[in-house]
């Protein structure tokens, strides 16, 4: 029944791109972490998440995604989710993720309003 | 899958990692067999799991067991509904006592955790919650 996450990354200039797959509970936000401070390490300073593979959540999970938030806050980074399904959306907009990270549609619209507002001093 | 007058199908679950996973399954299930949306079989699904891991992680259940029903029904008003109870024997909790999550209070502060009973409120249409030295009780409805 184990349903690992698995993280993929791409690195596009200063934003790097993970894909998810899989449910994000502490094991996959601890993944999805892992991968992220690695790149924030490595001079990234905008991130997308792009969860469309990914269909089930748990608050633990999310409370780790959170803490990435903070850190890419800290650093004046840019942190964006896309292609979201309709429980996830409520959920994070239920915890306030919402209100710290902008939510897009798909991977192009949060591209281009990362890299915008990037480039915004 | 129901039988005329019984119309409930009981589940219990280890306390072990991923094990609320076989729960939501089964959820999903019992949601298709009644013509549930897709997205609200999705909303209970994570309602569950968030009651599952809140009885894992803080009922100390002196059977190391969640047990959970899934039962269907129906209102005259209301419509068809369906409605999970997640039982564990653990050590219960006050459910006043429970200090309520905000954005304010997990964003740069140590509280992260949390969440769980809010979303549960948050996804499903009807809540209650039992609690006491014989465990915890959650029965949780959502109409179709």
């Amino acid at each position: 029944m184990s349903e690992t996450c698995k993280v993929a990354v791409e690195r596009r200039g200063d934003v790097a791109l993970l894909w998810t797959d899989g449910y994000i509970n502490n094991q996959g936000g601890e993944e999805i972490a892992r991968e992220a401070y690695a790149q924030i390490g490595n001079g990234a300073r905008g991130l997308v998440m792009n969860l469309e593979k990914t269909k089930i959540v748990n608050s633990i999970g999310i409370s780790i995604l959170i803490e990435v938030l903070e850190k890419v806050m800290d650093r004046k980074g840019v942190l964006a989710f896309c292609n979201l399904t309709p429980t996830i959306d409520k959920t994070f907009r239920i915890m306030g993720l919402a209100q710290y990270a902008s939510i897009y549609a798909n991977e192009e619209e949060a591209l281009k309003a990362v890299s915008v507002q990037l480039a915004s001093p | 899958m129901f039988e005329d007058g019984g119309r409930e199908i009981s589940l219990t679950i280890p306390i072990a990692p991923d094990m609320e996973l076989v729960a939501t399954a089964q959820a999903a299930a019992v949601g298709e067999y009644i013509g549930m949306s897709r997205d609200k079989i999705d909303e209970i699904k994570l309602a569950l799991v968030e009651a599952c891991i809140n009885a894992f992680e803080h009922a100390h259940a002196r059977d190391d067991r969640v047990h959970v029903a899934f039962r269907v029904g129906k209102e005259t008003v209301g419509g068809e509904w369906l409605e999970i109870e997640v039982r564990d024997q653990g050590q219960g909790f006050d459910a006043a006592t429970v200090e309520a999550p905000s954005a304010e209070k997990t964003f740069g502060g140590r509280r992260k955790r949390g969440w769980g009973l809010k979303i549960i409120k948050s996804l499903m249409d009807h809540v209650e919650i039992a609690s006491g030295e014989w465990g915890t009780r959650i029965v949780m409805r959502k109409y179709k």
